[in-house]
């Protein structure tokens, strides 16, 4: 919080808050965590998510994902190449805090804003030809028309690992939300807490319809057992977590029978040929083959 | 194909299969005795006389099979693929030349009656090897963009409603995709798995590549105890469960945090809705295929039976009359219609459950007939007043229940239907196309059945939405269970 240089104008900070329902809402539990950039000095306070955060985040994307499953694909082709305009929008800002609050090089910051968009345009793409991949008519030995089409999942939560967090975020989002998916993005408070709601900036000023993306920053260990055994999260996306943290997720989704997809062996969020394929898509959906006899 | 509607005399099916008294486990290529010690009898639900023993694994032993799959899977899965393919072809055309006998042992064993065991399960037990066989070559164009790789050493766990199915099902992909597999058939019904294991070595599948190890549930523990890499030690990658869902989600528990991949087609309480412009004597048909077909013990029953308001009671007219066709009795003979119950266990269920359905206050309605003094029987029976809070409207029953309600529109419908923990199949009945496809996108299940209910085909993905289970098993979509494409499982 530090004035401009040459002149005395103090520097208006941002108030880091959640992102629930299209809103920013504090925390209701009050409670916040310093933020510190890469030399330690604190910057901001970041929201700290509760329980109850969390569930209001799953009561929203329950209520606004099945029109966002039964809008066409094309519709949110575009939402998402939106989405991916806004973010370029925002190229500079991500640059500053990927500097300044992780610490990297401009060009390395650079390469990761520039590989996040260009995947949101890919995404943008794939929304319509998800059914045509992972669909198709099934030719069975008798007289029926026979179709398998992929649906949406549910709400999903989106359990974002340490280290980078852009590409993290998209790349753990996108797949889920262009099938259809609502996502509750929880993000670890203590990696890039500015930078997560900077990313939920460009989603409010975006087309994403309300609660379709949802942003908690907090703490894994805290919230995951709560993911877990909530009922009413269909699915949990996550990569490169912990041990701690994948049997946390996977014990508690018992409960319930969510699908919980960590793509344990999955390559670094850099990597195109999976992050952009439509195997980071198949997780988060679900097969229905419909039958229909055939007769004149 | 007429049968005669005059007389009904006994038809029985005469071959009879060629029966050892005792069978060991099927362990890298042929039975050994267990080191448990333990056997068990396998008796026929029929008429409760035993017809074979059979081992009873114990950890040691289960330890030993998947010992036996981590020897053979290197050899196995990169064995070139359309010479794989040959192995698994022969393996289809070997169990079509010997269909008869297994559909006969199948009955014996589990109580199913021989006209599905023939017509049903063994052309789709050939069907699914014949199916996967042809994978064996193809998988990069399945995964088009991926290199899809053997997941490993897969442990499977299947049910007794459908024995040898369940065992193709299960195998078929995991063999042509380059796994090894460790297989457990269910307890009540371990026949058909062991001459499907002599059928295998026959045909040329390498030694340790298929395991059988017959138990009951502290075997199924075993193996889900191996689950992940276990320490380091000779772990298994890939869990896959057909059964309950309690069950599943205990297997759920026990695979959690060990990295194994998991697939697990669970329960279901299925809704078969009748709208009024239905083809209403085709719609009884599938209503009752829908509960009747194998007792009952099938998954993706349609047990809650919803009748628009309007043609109630006309359409439980229709069904009750054809109820009362149905032909309970011998398994063996090939006029019956609904065999013996699969377990004396399964029919104390189905009784609690008959129990619960008049003492909540619905009215029974049931086939009117004189059982077999010895066996396992229950009538096939209709409830009728349920309200969706009945233990019989949310429970899974497996048995031959049907519990009949009603809805006003077609939301109302589909709130009803959808209204269940589980959502693994659902049926539609209406003359009505556009009706029928938006009642598909709207219905919370994996398969959906329009104008006609339990259907099922190698190349059509099969399993659940929600508590009943996830992973789907046939066609390209089911291959996905089986390999490994960069990270996701």
């Amino acid at each position: 919080m530090s004035a401009t240089k040459e002149s005395t104008r103090v520097e208006v900070t941002k108030t880091l808050k959640l992102f629930v329902h299209g809103t920013f809402p504090r925390s209701e539990s009050g409670r916040t965590v310093p933020v510190k950039d890469a030399k330690k000095r604190v910057v901001a306070h970041a929201s700290h998510a509760s329980r109850k955060d969390l569930r209001d985040a799953v009561e929203a994307a329950n209520a606004a994902q099945p029109k966002w499953a039964s809008a066409t694909a094309y519709n949110r082709g575009q939402v998402i190449y939106r989405l991916a305009e806004m973010l370029e929008a925002r190229r500079a800002e991500f640059v500053s805090l990927i500097m300044s609050i992780e610490g990297r090089s401009k060009a390395d910051a650079t390469r990761e804003i520039d590989r996040a968009i260009d995947r949101c345009v890919c995404y943008a793409g794939w929304t319509d030809k998800i059914a045509s991949v992972l669909g198709g008519k099934q030719p069975v030995a008798g007289p029926y028309f026979v179709f398998s089409m992929p649906e949406a999942t549910g709400t999903v939560a989106v359990v974002v690992p340490d280290g980078a967090q852009l590409l993290a975020i998209l790349s753990l989002v996108l797949p889920v939300i262009a099938a259809g998916n609502a996502a509750i993005v929880v993000t670890p408070i203590h990696a890039n807490a500015p930078l997560a709601i900077a990313f939920a900036e460009a989603v409010a000023t975006s087309d994403v319809p309300a609660a379709i993306i949802n942003v908690l920053t907090g703490l894994r260990s805290e919230l995951c057992p709560w993911i877990a055994s909530h009922r009413d999260i269909a699915a949990v996306a996550g990569a490169h977590l912990s041990n701690d943290d994948a049997k946390a997720l996977e014990l508690g989704a018992a409960e319930n029978l969510k699908r919980v997809c960590l793509f344990s062996d999955a390559p670094k969020f850099d990597d195109d040929s999976f992050w952009n394929s439509p195997f980071a898509i198949q997780p988060f959906v679900e097969i229905k083959t419909v039958w229909h006899p055939t007769a004149l | 194909m007429t049968i005669s509607p005059f007389a009904y005399a006994p038809a029985p099916e005469s071959v009879r299969p060629a029966l050892k008294a005792s069978y060991g486990l099927f362990i890298g290529g042929s039975f050994v005795e267990p080191k448990s010690g333990k056997y068990f009898e396998s008796i026929n639900p029929a008429t409760e006389e035993p017809i074979a023993k059979v081992a009873d694994a114990g950890a040691e032993d289960v330890a030993r099979a998947v010992a036996a799959a981590h020897k053979a899977f290197p050899k196995w899965s990169k064995t070139k693929p359309s010479e794989r393919a040959k192995i698994l072809f022969r393996v289809a055309r070997r169990i079509q030349e010997r269909s008869r006998e297994l559909a006969v042992l199948e009955s014996m064993d589990g109580g199913k009656p021989i006209k599905e065991s023939r017509d049903e399960d063994l052309p789709l037990v050939v069907q699914h090897f014949f199916h996967h066989a042809g994978w064996c070559d193809k998988l990069a164009y399945a995964f088009a963009g991926a290199t899809p790789k053997p997941v490993g050493v897969c442990g499977q766990i299947i049910p007794w409603n459908f024995p040898l199915m369940m065992a193709a099902w299960k195998l078929a992909p995991a063999l042509a995709c380059g796994n090894t597999c460790v297989l457990k058939p269910a307890e009540t019904t371990p026949m058909t798995a062991l001459f499907l294991a002599e059928i295998l070595a026959e045909c040329g599948v390498p030694d340790g590549v298929v395991n059988i190890v017959t138990g009951g549930p502290d075997a199924g523990r075993a193996i889900t105890a191996l689950a992940g890499k276990n320490g380091g030690k000779l772990g298994i990658h890939k869990i896959a469960f057909t059964g309950s869902t309690d069950v599943g989600k205990a297997i759920a528990k026990a695979v959690a945090g060990t990295g194994a991949k998991l697939t697990l087609e669970l329960g279901g309480k299925s809704p078969n809705i009748v709208f009024r412009d239905a083809a209403l004597d085709q719609a009884v048909e599938g209503v009752v295929s829908g509960i009747w077909f194998n007792q009952g013990h099938v998954c993706c029953a349609g047990s809650r039976l919803f009748i628009e308001e309007s043609i109630h009671d006309d359409f439980l007219a229709r069904l009750e009359r054809r109820m009362q066709q149905l032909r309970v009795g011998d398994p063996l003979d090939k006029n019956t219609d609904v065999g013996a119950i699969n377990s004396k266990a399964q029919l104390e269920t189905i009784q609690r459950y008959l129990k619960a359905g008049s003492d909540e206050g619905a009215q029974k309605l049931e086939v009117s007939c004189t059982l077999p003094k010895k066996g396992f029987w229950c009538k096939p029976t209709i409830f009728t007043g349920v309200q969706p809070s009945h233990t019989i409207a949310r429970e899974e029953i497996f048995g031959p229940v049907l519990s009949v309600m009603t809805f006003r529109t077609p939301e109302e419908a589909v709130q009803r239907a959808n209204n269940t923990t589980y959502g693994l199949s659902a049926g539609v009945w209406t003359e009505k196309a556009a009706r029928a496809l938006e009642m598909s996108n709207r219905l919370t299940a994996g398969v959906v059945w329009l104008n006609t209910f339990n259907r099922f085909d190698a190349s059509a993905p099969f399993g659940g939405y929600r508590e009943s289970g996830f992973g789907r098993e046939g066609g390209r979509q089911g291959l996905s269970s089986y390999v490994k494409v960069g990270g996701a499982r």
